[in-house]
């Protein structure tokens, strides 16, 4: 069974049909990209996905429970959290809190342990605590865990935001075009980050318009264009698609090249 | 002369940062000037008024003022700007809204309790103690320890619980902040809660400390203490704290060597000088309007 499965999800805004009946599913353990030109509603079906957006028509399965239409925060308690393409951590809070957040729904006490600090509550802060510093040194981001998140270089913020939603203990996490701003280097290492963490065995989602970026880490692509779901296959297979070169090149592309030549 | 009247001022003013804290506790997350502040206080001096009136004893007089107030809180965040936040009102709504709501608060006072002033009882008497060759009454003294406390307690809350870092993450970032999965609603209505926590445990302070209660008391407590979070840098917890005893000791001194009447004009310009050096308070941030 499919970790998350998406049932023909369309999103109408006023007269624009900025998704049409898009479908496609992720399993467990992959790295999954949907892909398309800048405009083509990727960003939309991540809105309708993390519960941003009402899905007009269709349904969004996870772990065989439907989720569409419900409140962001249920969705993360059901197991999906995201980054987002502007980075948003929180600046003036370091590092480690930053991961504690996304930790924030699985802490349990109530508001008498917290009153009289009892044995649950001091054992739960400490566990919490100690599960951030774990995840950040697996992150290696081990050193900045008293940092200010907004005095952390570009990649690491990433990179904090993405251990801030594996915090939430999310089984599937989204990546809403995480090389959005950096150069050929950084978004080199920050593949390997990703590739990383699916050895590590977390499931993901990856959105992105650069596709070089996706070409060498996912094991399956969807292409969207114009709301619509064009292509999908694997990597090489989409390099090929005579529909997703048109998507990205325009249709007169080659033969203006052609002209140009002549 | 002069240590004896920055002591007195140092009492005073933990009370107005008690106030002042009140409204950064609300201004950090909704950017929303909590107009409101001051009747809320008047409003928990009265909870406790009729709660010694039925003699339940100071002590419990201080919980039932802090329950009912904040809930008082809690309520107008529900019923009155919950809804107005959903409908994406302008922040400039919600002000004018809470400038109603602080009146209709005085209002119902009024007629529960009636226009004339109240004789409080004195909260603490054990006669006069003397730090640092200065005579300080008793009750002043305990003003000042319960006002501390409760700033330390809020201060554990906001800063060492899971409940305070939601709060914290919503003021930095509310719409990250309810995609990571925390319930930014329930975090403001408990602000709120907080905010007239704070409120009442002033309002029963200053009730004690003049032992006298009017539904009018929470104007001028209430400017002093928004005042004193605006010198403080709003929005910034211990600058409201440094803020409130900044206002209380100028206000002590004026009274000592100018004369009662320059009571408040003094605050105010020492208000004033700070802000013209420091145009976003003592420790405010440089932008807060930053999204």
């Amino acid at each position: 069974m499919a970790l998350l499965k998406v049932n023909e999800i369309t999103k109408v805004f006023g007269g624009l049909i900025a998704v049409e009946d898009v479908s496609f599913e992720v399993n467990q353990g992959e790295i999954v990209s949907i892909i398309g030109p800048n405009g083509a509603g990727k960003t939309t079906i991540f809105n309708m996905l993390t519960g941003v957006y009402k899905v007009n028509k269709g349904t969004v399965e996870f772990e065989g429970k439907e989720i569409q239409n419900k409140a962001p925060r249920e969705i993360v308690k059901a197991g999906m959290a995201r980054t987002f393409q502007n980075i948003r951590l929180f600046p003036t809070m370091r590092v480690i809190e930053n991961v504690l957040v996304g930790d924030h729904i699985n802490i349990q006490y109530n508001f008498l342990d917290l009153l009289f600090r009892t044995k649950k509550f001091r054992k739960a802060e400490k566990e919490a605590a100690q599960k951030a510093i774990d995840l950040l040194e697996s992150l290696e981001l081990g050193d900045q865990i008293n940092n200010y998140a907004k005095n952390l270089p570009y990649g690491m913020q990433r990179k904090l935001e993405i251990a801030r939603a594996i915090a939430t203990n999310a089984k599937l996490i989204i990546l809403d075009e995480p090389a959005a701003g950096m150069n050929p280097q950084e978004s080199e290492e920050l593949m390997k980050f990703i590739l990383k963490l699916r050895q590590n065995g977390h499931t993901i989602l990856l959105i992105e318009h650069d596709m070089s970026v996706v070409m060498n880490i996912s094991d399956r692509i969807y292409v969207i264009d114009h709301g619509r779901k064009i292509a999908e296959g694997l990597p090489a297979e989409i390099a090929r698609d005579a529909q997703v070169i048109r998507a990205y090149l325009g249709s007169g592309g080659v033969e203006k090249d052609a002209e140009q030549d002549a | 002369m002069l240590l004896e009247q920055i002591l007195n001022g140092v009492m005073l003013g933990m009370v107005y940062a008690l106030i002042a804290v009140g409204y950064s506790l609300v201004f950090g997350i909704l950017r929303l000037l909590n107009m409101a502040h001051g009747s809320i206080f008047a409003f928990g001096a009265h909870m406790a008024l009729f709660a010694v009136a039925m003699q339940w004893g100071m002590p419990a007089a201080f919980v039932f003022s802090i329950l009912m107030t904040g809930l008082l809180g809690m309520a107008m965040d529900r019923v009155i700007l919950a809804p107005l936040r959903a409908k994406n009102a302008p922040n400039i709504t919600c002000l004018i809204s809470v400038i109603g709501v602080s009146y209709i608060i005085q209002n119902m006072l009024m007629i529960c309790f009636d226009s004339t002033k109240k004789t409080f009882p004195k909260l603490f008497d054990f006669g006069n103690v003397e730090i640092f060759g200065v005579t300080l009454t008793s009750a002043q003294i305990m003003m000042f320890l319960i006002a501390l406390v409760f700033l330390v307690i809020l201060t554990i809350i906001v800063n060492k619980t899971k409940i305070g870092l939601a709060m914290r993450a919503s003021r930095e970032n509310s719409k990250a902040a309810n995609l990571m999965g925390i319930d930014v609603k329930k975090v403001v209505t408990f602000t709120f809660f907080l905010s007239g926590m704070c409120a009442a445990v002033a309002g029963v302070l200053v009730s004690g400390y003049y032992q006298m209660v009017y539904c009018t008391m929470g104007t001028d407590a209430g400017l002093k203490g928004f005042s004193a979070a605006v010198l403080g840098g709003i929005g910034v917890l211990y600058g409201s704290v440094v803020g409130g005893i900044v206002v209380g000791v100028a206000e002590a001194l004026a009274v000592a060597f100018l004369g009662g009447s320059f009571r408040s004009a003094i605050a105010y310009v020492v208000l004033f000088l700070v802000l013209l050096i420091r145009p976003s308070g003592l420790f405010g941030k440089d932008n807060i309007d930053k999204v």
